[in-house]
């Protein structure tokens, strides 16, 4: 018995070093990016993996935050305050739209439902890479090519958004809106007062969702401007990688920059993970 | 625990049976529907459109016609500048087809190692995320374990994370004589050059054996490159972005088996433990066969997610023409070339090519739900 014992101990002692291993390899970039970001530049180029910097460097995050010196090639502050609008704008216009349509889908007996819900199912198998063109193409027919309009709108509506709000407000009891309408409530005030509260957990979904898919995106805002004045902080840090600097490497302002991209979304994500799970997994398997 | 809804693994996994299902449980629902409320179906009509009209204009004009255009322009040589209706533009037939498909030259070498060196990818990456996944939540689902929480945040963290931000990261990490290669310094390895090294890592492999002359049969050409080309295996600018993407999407798919497993029983696992059932035999025979609907849902989001490699190609890509993949080679040729016909032909062969996989797929999920 106590020679099992012993036996089991030591393979727990075996699959959390080799866990604790894998958790390290797993954020092992991250925490090198930060070390590195805070380096001077010859330092970041030679001593990659240290992960104490010294001396201490803050040129990269402060060109990043825009403090001190010239915003120059690289308008850091700008491409922030880009994405956060952008991102903000699609986002709201998703949530709304997309539960809207997603209520009607669920809820609402109108002819030609199923001829819409099909459209968006088949919207749903499109993969987005061979996107680019026909989008480039549209908002170039419609003037809206390099200009806000034109980044935000074609990418107001999500079709996995609607599908995912028909699915939640698929669970609201019925019972609940032909109360409201004895009481002589119109669709939009039962949808509105009554219904959208009841589907909170999908809301706060589709809002991380579309947050995250906006601050994220790369490909469609490449495509829709031309304009160094309209770069985010995907599209501008990636132009400077690909050589918009003029001068060396300069890895810590770009690891700056990389980290300042990933924040916000992460920490979105990491204070709203519980409602992830629970709605976009659990379901998602389970069905 | 309550059960929230979400996406019908049925329909992300494409099977035409779920499809056919909720379509009859729609209409189950609009028959009792239409029995009780007599009085609300002139109001929903008007209502029902009013409400998806926003989002059916969207879909329609940034979408539907978007789409449509671009099968136009793919029979043009439109290049860009002008209107794609100008006079300028002429039509070309199938040519753009026929210049990637069937006739020789730079086109066709161009998109079959794009081909080659996607397929070589989604060879790798799709096996390997699933394992990574798989294995990580096995674990991290150990009743025992201290610290769940944590080691759960750690492995999905890099999912959370832009593309470009991730590939910058990358970018730095493997370096010539970056932190990678000294790393591998250490346990006296000399690492390739990663980024800039064209080498597919079959032909170096070989090489090391002493094969340096490839065989005769091997010349022959298929899609623009010989087979011996087909054959090299991902070069090592490839190797990153396969280690970049097995990395950043386990963590996605190791929380969808995570849910999965929360759906095994304790009784079940903990009876077979009972009977003596070694870990392994556990896992293959109790927790494998529960988790079978998620393990097809994660290959299927693999396979379709991985012929869209983009984003990390745009930062990649200049260091090596190796990495090129279809949707960057229709980018690239599009808007660097000014070729939008070539390009959007490519792009509707990329699409053809998932939908060709996502139909497999359905097949192969069809029989396995009717065994």
């Amino acid at each position: 018995m106590s020679h099992r014992h012993h036996r089991s101990t030591r393979r727990k002692v075996l699959s959390y070093v080799l866990l604790v291993a894998f958790a390290l390899v797993f954020l092992a970039p991250f925490l090198l990016q930060l070390a590195n970001s805070l380096k001077t530049d010859g330092n970041a180029t030679a001593n990659e993996l240290s992960l104490v910097p010294h001396p201490v460097s803050l040129a990269g995050w402060q060109q990043v935050l825009g403090i001190g010196s010239a915003a120059g090639v690289a308008d850091f502050p700008r491409w922030l305050m880009n994405s956060l609008v952008v991102s903000l704008l699609i986002t709201v216009g998703r949530v709304f739209l997309d539960s809207l349509a997603g209520y009607a889908l669920a809820r609402l007996h109108f002819r030609g439902r199923r001829l819409v819900f099909g459209l968006v199912v088949a919207t749903l198998m499109v993969p987005s890479v061979t996107l680019l063109i026909p989008q480039f193409l549209i908002i170039k027919q419609l003037g809206i090519f390099n200009s806000y309009p034109g980044m935000i709108l074609p990418m107001l509506i999500d079709a996995t958004g609607i599908y995912l709000m028909r699915q939640f407000f698929l669970q609201v009891p019925v019972a609940l809106e032909e109360a409201a309408r004895i009481d002589g409530a119109g669709t939009f005030t039962t949808y509105w007062r009554v219904v959208l509260p009841m589907v909170r957990p999908g809301l706060i979904t589709l809002t991380i969702l579309s947050f995250q898919a906006a601050w994220n995106q790369y490909a469609f805002f490449l495509v829709a401007t031309v304009s160094p004045q309209y770069f985010t902080l995907t599209t501008g840090l990636a132009n400077i990688v690909d050589g918009g600097l003029s001068a060396g490497n300069q890895f810590p302002l770009k690891l700056a920059a990389a980290m300042l991209t990933t924040v916000p979304v992460a920490v979105l994500f990491f204070v709203f993970q519980r409602y992830l799970r629970a709605s976009r997994f659990d379901a998602a398997v389970k069905g | 625990m309550t059960t929230l809804p979400g996406p019908d693994p049925d329909l992300l996994a494409g099977t035409a049976a779920g499809a056919r299902r909720s379509r009859r449980h729609r209409l189950g629902r609009r028959l009792v529907g239409r029995g009780r409320g007599n009085g609300a179906t002139a109001g929903q009509n008007v209502g029902g459109w009013l409400f998806v009209s926003p989002a059916l204009g969207i879909l329609m004009v940034f979408l539907v016609v978007p789409i449509c255009l671009a099968i136009y322009v793919s029979f043009t040589d439109w290049s860009g500048v002008t209107s794609p209706f100008a006079s300028t533009v002429h039509g070309v037939g199938f040519s753009n087809y026929a210049s990637l498909l069937t006739q020789p030259g730079l086109s066709q070498q161009l998109f079959g190692t794009s081909l080659r060196d996607n397929l070589y990818y989604v060879l790798f990456v799709v096996p390997l995320q699933t394992a990574l996944a798989l294995w990580l939540a096995v674990v991290v689902n150990n009743r025992f374990l201290r610290g769940r929480g944590l080691f759960r945040l750690a492995f999905y963290f890099p999912s959370v994370t832009s593309s470009v931000a991730i590939t910058t990261v990358f970018i730095f990490l493997f370096q010539g004589s970056g932190a990678v290669n000294k790393v591998l310094r250490v346990f006296g390895i000399t690492g390739p050059n990663w980024l800039y090294d064209s080498r597919g890592i079959f032909s170096v492999a070989l090489n090391n054996l002493g094969v340096h002359n490839p065989p005769a049969w091997s010349g022959h050409l298929f899609l623009g490159i010989s087979l011996w080309q087909w054959l090299a295996g991902p070069s090592f600018g490839m190797c990153v972005l396969i280690i970049l993407a097995t990395w950043t999407t386990s963590g996605t798919f190791m929380l969808l088996f995570l849910a999965a497993l929360q759906g095994v029983s304790p009784e079940v696992e903990e009876a077979s433990e009972i009977d003596g059932a070694s870990s392994w035999q556990r896992f293959r025979h109790v927790t494998l066969p529960m988790l079978r609907p998620a393990l097809v849902l994660v290959l299927t989001l693999g396979f379709i997610g991985t012929w869209q490699v983009f984003d990390q190609v745009t930062l990649v890509g200049p260091y090596n023409q190796t990495t090129y993949t279809p949707a960057y080679l229709s980018y690239y040729v599009s808007f660097q070339d000014n070729q939008f016909g070539q390009g959007a032909a490519i792009a509707f062969l990329l699409f053809a090519l998932i939908v060709i996989v996502t139909l497999i797929q359905r097949r192969l999920v069809k029989e396995d739900l009717t065994q």
